[in-house]
């Protein structure tokens, strides 16, 4: 009886599963949720700190737009939180616990320094950019099929392989850094190529991050697609779904497996391009700086959404970067930021049981 | 005075958000009878059982044991009150012994004194007929005996209502036939039973009383000595039904599939299958029939191309004309890709036949989604095939893109069957095919299974109920350890012969 409406006893509470809602209904859900959200947050800030909320509110929205170049900031953080979560999409989509983005990032990333370094200053622009962007899509879809292919064939837990080869990463990269050491002795690589700003991503609209905002935004409309609207989103989705079923489809299910791996990690690397090219034009074993486990949250929360994705890693890093501004301006933690976003992301995940369930009194007590 | 019953439900009344599992069901269960709860899947027989051993509370109604009204709110209250629950899936621990499942989770002394439990466990087998081992371990058991091992464990722990869901859906009919012994020695001892089934020859046979259930709704409650089967299906359909199963007569019969000395090992390499060999012609039906895990599920693998195969061949004969093929060890999309048109409902139908959380469109495409260039999937035929499928096959469905998860049973399998049967197949293998469903649903399948046969397509039923096997079936091949037992002509056969062949006779001596 119970598959068509499942349910359980809480107390003189039931709870039940909605047949559907409304998108009105569910945005108003989560509207509410947000503003109940800030709401906590606010009586939480008066009570640690007993300062104005509303200030603090207003210091976080300034630090994180509050002017032209703190905008440009938080739009190519957004960036790079967004496409290292375009590439985890198919991977979870597939139910394949990609927790490896740390390293397929530094993997792209270490090789781009790699080729600025040594090649930066004798290949032209135009060829440049093209190997950079492809070389580091490779290593970074080697990085992922490593444990895909292992997965696929011999059954190994994608979670803990994934997650080990962060660590090997990560080893490649402080190898690097001895390797590639600016000046001598300093144990940092420093910016690559400071004066020729060779393989550094040009301009764009007036912008240093133009050309990150184009392909991001590019890869976001491509793998909306990819995932709603190809042979291969579909595979992906009945691998997802039931292995077995995909057998049965006629699937192959080692290819897709190895396959979409490959997809993701490409992306994945090409975020660590972007972050070297584009931005930091240096490396270090932070040059990921946790963005690759984040980036499981925008996903999910997003459920693969990638306009999703869009909004929830703008909403993250703009509370990141509104949280460094309040810490030096009322001179608290910045600890505070991961209070009040802590307290937001439980309501907006919170506001999902409300969408999915209803809550009603039972009919009687026997 | 009035008389005091086991267990009385009176008013009893379950919901599941809009669903009402339950409405207002009241029933009696007399001491030292049988009681068969009677009812078509979703009718809410489960539900109203789980009430009783405590895992649901009911939201209206209430419970009388022994005359007195009481309160179950937990499986713990149940056990108390003497209530032991037999559940369709057996709870048991594979690695532990029959008697350490059977005192897990009771209390009692720090120090365990296992060979008292064995000798009460002993005593209590010998008391009613039943044969098991206090000291093998489960995994060694046949399904039959952890079965038994369920009941042993209720009694021994005091219960004297004992409800038994389903008890026969795992069982041959010679195993049947022990339980209901069991069952009848244990009535005697003074015991009360509910036994929850939709098996209307059973009921007739085992119980004192029979009580209907219907979409939650309680019907009534007859003698069974006054109760008929047709009385009983009405009165759990709601309407005169005819059980008469049609068999048309094969027509212009070739030989379709040729299996030879088929083998298949599992993981530990024990033989699932074992040098089997059977032919199946065009415009039969082929009733494969065993005790479930006889190695039903890897004979159709294997067909599919699902299941590696190492031993013997699998050949496909196509009508007159056509190359012959040898399908051994070839995958699902290869045998697709020769233009052979063999269809599969598996038995796990929302785990391997559809994605759940698809809707019917998405499901459509499961076939064929790969024909056609480019990278871009094409919904337009699926969703018109969908379409199609739910007039024809009447689904109810609120949409074409509802997840298949949500729908009832029978639907599930109308989507399942109707997309496999589309491709027009030459093959067609099915499993299990009316599991679950309800007799409207079920001959619904049952006529279209016919209709396949008419058209000419070779089909392989495997089932469960060797009733519907007899009547719907031509031949009918009996699996036992993964053995041919023998292949029998279904208009001439019993069911005696076939429940022998399933128990590991074969065919001459089962005749004998």
């Amino acid at each position: 009886m119970a598959d068509s409406a499942s349910a359980a006893k809480s107390g003189g509470w039931m709870m039940s599963r909605r047949e559907n809602i409304s998108f009105w209904k569910a945005a108003l859900i989560r509207i509410a949720a947000v503003a109940l959200g800030l709401i906590v947050c606010a009586v939480v800030i008066v009570l640690l700190t007993g300062m104005n909320p509303i200030a603090v509110y207003g210091g976080i929205v300034s630090g994180a737009v509050g002017s032209t170049r703190r905008l440009w900031v938080t739009i190519r953080d957004t960036m790079f939180l967004l496409v290292i979560a375009i590439g985890l999409a198919p991977a979870f989509r597939m139910r394949f616990w990609n927790i490896g983005a740390e390293g397929q990032v530094l993997a792209g990333a270490v090789l781009t320094a790699a080729i600025m370094i040594h090649y930066g200053d004798t290949i032209p622009a135009w060829i440049l950019f093209p190997v950079l962007f492809l070389t580091s899509a490779a290593a970074g879809a080697v990085w992922g099929m490593i444990p895909a292919f292992f997965k696929a064939h011999w059954g190994t837990n994608e979670t803990l392989f994934t997650l080990m080869m962060n660590y090997v990463a990560s080893q490649i990269v402080n190898y690097c850094i001895i390797l590639w050491e600016n000046p001598a002795g300093s144990n940092k690589v420093g910016t690559i190529n400071r004066a020729t700003k060779a393989g550094w991503l040009p301009k764009l609209f007036g912008s240093d991050y133009g050309w990150i905002v184009i392909i991001v935004m590019a890869f976001a409309v491509l793998m909306f697609f990819y995932l709603r609207r190809t042979k291969h989103g579909y595979e992906i989705a009945v691998v997802g779904e039931s292995e077995n079923t995909a057998r049965y489809a006629g699937i192959n299910v080692r290819k897709v497996i190895i396959r979409t791996m490959a997809l993701s990690g490409a992306i994945c690397g090409i975020a660590g391009f972007l972050i070297v090219a584009g931005s930091s034009h240096t490396i270090s074993t932070s040059t990921a700086g946790g963005r690759g486990f984040t980036a499981i949250i925008v996903a999910w929360m997003s459920k693969f959404n990638t306009f999703w994705m869009l909004l929830v890693s703008f909403f993250l890093v703009f509370m990141q970067n509104g949280t460094i501004q309040i810490a030096s301006q009322f001179n608290l933690s910045e600890n505070i930021g991961d209070i009040i976003t802590g307290i937001l992301l439980f309501f907006i995940i919170g506001s999902d049981f409300f969408i999915t369930y209803r809550l009603h009194r039972s009919a009687a007590e026997a | 005075m009035e008389e005091n019953y086991a267990i009385e439900l009176r008013h009893i009344s379950k919901h599941f958000g809009s669903v009402a599992a339950n409405d207002d069901v009241s029933l009696k269960l007399k001491k030292g009878e049988i009681l068969a709860v009677l009812g078509e899947n979703g009718s809410g027989k489960t539900t109203l059982m789980n009430i009783i051993s405590g895992i649901y509370h009911p939201d209206a109604g209430e419970i009388l044991v022994d005359g007195r009204p009481v309160s179950i709110r937990n499986p713990a209250d149940s056990l108390a009150l003497g209530i032991g629950m037999v559940h369709q899936h057996f709870k048991l621990i594979d690695v532990l012994t029959v008697a350490e499942n059977i005192i897990l989770g009771m209390d009692g002394s720090m120090v365990l004194h296992m060979d008292e439990v064995s000798w009460k466990i002993r005593d209590l087998c010998s008391r009613y007929g039943f044969d098991v081992n206090p000291l093998a371990k489960i995994y060694e058991l046949p399904v039959s005996a952890r079965q038994t091992v369920e009941i042993v464990k209720q009694l021994y722990r005091g219960a004297n209502i004992l409800i038994l869901d389903e008890p026969t859906a795992v069982l041959t009919p010679q195993e049947t036939e022990k339980l209901f012994d069991v069952l009848r020695n244990m009535r005697e001892a003074g015991h009360s039973i509910i036994i929850i089934t939709h098996k209307l020859r059973e009921v007739l046979e085992i119980s004192d009383q029979v009580a209907v259930l219907r979409r939650g709704r309680y019907i009534g409650t007859v003698e069974t000595k006054d109760a008929t089967e047709s009385l009983l299906t009405e009165m759990m359909v709601g309407r005169k039904v005819e059980l008469n199963i049609a068999r048309p007569e094969p027509k212009n019969q070739e030989v379709r599939l040729e299996v030879r000395n088929l083998t298949v090992v599992n993981r530990e390499m024990v033989r699932t299958l074992d040098d089997v060999s059977f032919t199946l012609n065009s415009g039969e039906i082929l009733g494969v029939a065993g005790v479930s895990g006889s190695g039903q599920r890897e004979l159709l693998e294997s067909i599919a191309g699902l299941q590696k195969v190492v031993g013997g061949s699998i050949r496909y004969i196509p009508p007159a004309g056509e190359w012959e093929h040898e399908l051994t060890n070839m995958t699902p999309d290869a045998i697709r890709r020769l233009g052979i048109r063999l269809s599969f409902v598996p038995e796990d139908r929302l785990g391997m036949g559809l994605v759940g959380s698809m809707g019917m469109t998405d499901n459509m495409m499961l076939r064929g989604y790969n024909e056609g260039a480019g990278i871009f999937t094409n919904r337009r035929k699926p969703k018109s095939l969908a379409e199609q499928i739910i007039s024809e096959l009447q689904v109810m469905t609120p949409s074409v893109s509802t997840p298949v998860r949500s729908l009832s049973g029978g639907n599930v399998q109308k989507v399942l069957v109707g997309r496999e049967i589309a491709v027009r197949p030459k093959v067609l293998m099915v499993a299990y095919p009316v599991r679950g469903l309800d007799i409207n649903s079920s001959y619904t399948i049952y006529g279209l299974l016919n209709r396949q046969k008419e058209e000419g397509t070779a089909i392989i039923c495997v089932g469960e109920d060797i009733d519907v096997l007899l009547a719907l079936c031509d031949r009918i091949l009996v699996l036992c350890g993964g053995q041919v037992t023998g292949i029998v002509d279904a208009r001439t056969a019993t069911k005696e012969q076939i429940g022998l062949m399933m128990s590991g006779l074969r065919e001459g001596s089962a005749n004998g």
